[in-house]
């Protein structure tokens, strides 16, 4: 690229110029948004470590920050509203697949299988999302406040090799420990005959799910890969068109 | 032939304003075979658009030929390329140029510079729509009769006992006789082909749905419609079999409009036929009453799956019809203003 600042990266200079043409309001909310979602995923962090320090086990851990939790991540809908509306320059789907795959964790396998909420495969996926969402908001914040600081950066784009093989683990360890539960207690299912000619199985939903992060899983990992190449080390990826 | 050649060098430097068609002093010849009028030889070099390699270099190429000859002359040096999956154009991120498109008429020098752009394999149109519409009306008969594997073992070949089960199978499988019959003898495509990777998506689309819903339809713990029973399904026939002849009529209407072989597009209007007099409405009524049928089928069978594949049909009938609206707009200056795309004054 012709014109690189100094501390450039291609996204930096994509925010520039995205602010550019940004309302002062729009990059007024993102900054408060940004700023109050890293403070909530510190408040989580900071009370998990305590309930931990405090215990010296993970028993419970989940009960007492479950209120925090499920508000911080259930506002994280309103990114898709920001790509819907155009403040921010992502795909509609892609986030919106990302937030929706973290509420259906949130609200229909922890919250709603109690018997699973001790497994020490969610602790793994609670310490892999809050230290992930402190970096992504505080990367953001700092975006939009111009002033990046370089290891935020390199936390952004290379935390996630470890974080997300973490996150998944624990994810599909935790749906993988709920399923007796689900298919003992026929959650959300529906059977026939019913006046709607229609059947559910929440059990095999949940099979289907786990399939699905075989596809997925590496789509996401590997845009993530690209994308570090790009910003970090500054190599120019010629696009593979369909 | 050499002052010719000479000529029509000079021509090259006259830039891409100029008309380089125009030929000099025509050779008098004899009424000889149309190759031995061409005065003006063009070369045409084809360049990859992505890498800009030099592909191919046709020389001695006529003025009047068409995009389409100079397909084929390109085919002969990549056979692997056939003509339906090249994309030439004009510029690396510009629109194909039609196969029509006479060379002489294009803004090019008589040395014209094409991009070459790989579509992908490539699929006819019938064989896609004939696969799509075949799968459906063979899957749902298979549910129907109780093919084994699908349901528990003692309902094997069984039928079911609701006369609504009956119905709907009949309504079912004619509308997807309907459909490729009408693929083979009504249609009129602008296109050959299509990419090849839209038949394992289309048929996932239809195959799958329609076995998502004959499972239900035919399964032996059916439950027919309770709301309003008997009324319900003959009401929602009525609807079926309307929507059904309204769908044919305009289909019928639309291919009035092309000449056989042709690729030209003029605006529906009414006919004669009661069912096109929806054309002052709407643009695409083959569309609404499509969804009038499938509309119909929900009600008949009052399954939930059913009513889920209408939604989604619904949705991507209204992008289409949206889109066709928009390009009858831009091509007709006169086209009739209270037209809506899909349903009338609403969408």
């Amino acid at each position: 690229m012709a014109s690189m600042e100094e501390d450039g990266s291609v996204e930096e200079k994509d925010n520039n110029n995205k602010k550019r043409t940004k309302s002062a309001i729009a990059v007024a909310w993102l900054t408060f948004y940004n700023i109050a979602m890293t403070a909530g995923w510190l408040v989580l962090a900071m009370a998990m470590m305590r309930f931990y320090l405090q215990k010296a086990t993970h028993k419970g851990l989940y009960k007492s920050i479950a209120r925090t939790l499920k508000f911080f991540q259930t506002v994280a809908l309103v990114e898709v509203g920001h790509c819907a509306i155009g403040i921010v320059r992502t795909s509609v789907i892609v986030t919106g697949v990302q937030v929706c795959s973290r509420i259906f964790m949130v609200w229909f396998i922890t919250n709603s299988i109690k018997q699973i909420q001790n497994e020490e495969s969610v602790i793994l996926f609670l310490v892999v999302w809050t230290l992930t969402e402190i970096t992504r908001y505080s990367f953001y914040t700092f975006n939009l406040l111009n002033h990046l600081p370089y290891f935020i950066k390199w936390a952004r784009y290379n935390m996630f090799i470890i974080m997300y093989p973490l996150g998944v683990a624990g994810e599909l360890l935790t749906i993988y420990a709920a399923l007796p539960f689900v298919r003992k207690t026929g959650m959300l299912s529906m059977r026939l005959p019913n006046k709607y000619n229609i059947s559910f199985d929440y059990y095999y939903f949940l099979i289907i799910v786990m399939l699905s992060y075989i596809p997925l899983f590496p789509q996401l990992f590997f845009h993530m890969l690209r994308q570090r190449r790009k910003v970090l080390l500054g190599e120019i990826i010629v696009e593979k068109d369909e | 032939m050499d002052t010719v050649v000479l000529e029509g060098a000079t021509h090259k430097k006259a830039g891409p304003g100029s008309v380089p068609g125009v030929p000099a002093p025509p050779v008098k010849r004899p009424k000889a075979k149309k190759a031995k009028k061409a005065v003006v030889f063009f070369e045409v070099e084809i360049l990859d658009a992505k890498t800009k390699d030099k592909l191919c270099f046709l020389d001695k190429v006529e003025p009047n030929a068409t995009i389409g000859e100079i397909k084929s002359m390109f085919h002969k040096s990549h056979p692997q390329w056939y003509a339906a999956r090249q994309s030439i154009r004009l510029d690396p991120k510009g629109k194909s140029l039609k196969d029509e498109d006479v060379l002489q008429h294009l803004p090019v020098g008589t040395t014209a510079t094409f991009y070459f752009r790989d579509l992908g394999a490539q699929i006819s149109w019938v064989t896609v729509f004939l696969t799509e519409y075949g799968g459906p009306l063979l899957l749902y008969l298979m549910f129907y009769f109780r093919v084994p594997f699908i349901y528990a073992p003692k309902y094997d070949f069984t039928t079911s006992k609701h006369w609504v089960v009956h119905l709907a199978c009949m309504c079912h499988s004619f509308h997807y006789l309907k459909r490729l019959l009408e693929t083979l003898f009504v249609h009129r495509f602008s296109h050959g082909t299509m990419p090849l990777r839209n038949i394992f998506k289309n048929c996932t689309y239809y195959w799958g749905f329609a076995a998502w819903m004959a499972y239900y339809i035919n399964h032996p713990l059916y439950t027919p419609p309770t709301i309003y029973g008997e009324q319900q399904v003959r009401i929602a026939l009525i609807i079926f079999l309307f929507c059904q002849v309204g769908n044919f009529s305009i289909h019928i209407a639309l291919r009035n409009l092309r000449p056989p072989g042709s690729k030209t597009r003029k605006i529906p209007y009414p006919t004669k036929n009661p069912f096109t007099w929806i054309f002052l409405l709407v643009s695409c009524p083959n569309y609404t009453y499509e969804l009038g049928s499938w509309f119909g089928f929900t009600l008949m069978t009052q399954c939930l799956p059913v009513a889920f594949f209408t939604a989604v049909g619904f949705i991507q009938m209204t992008v289409w019809a949206k889109g066709k609206h928009r390009s009858y707009l831009k091509e007709f200056r006169d086209y009739p203003p209270l037209r809506s795309p899909i349903l009338p004054f609403v969408l």
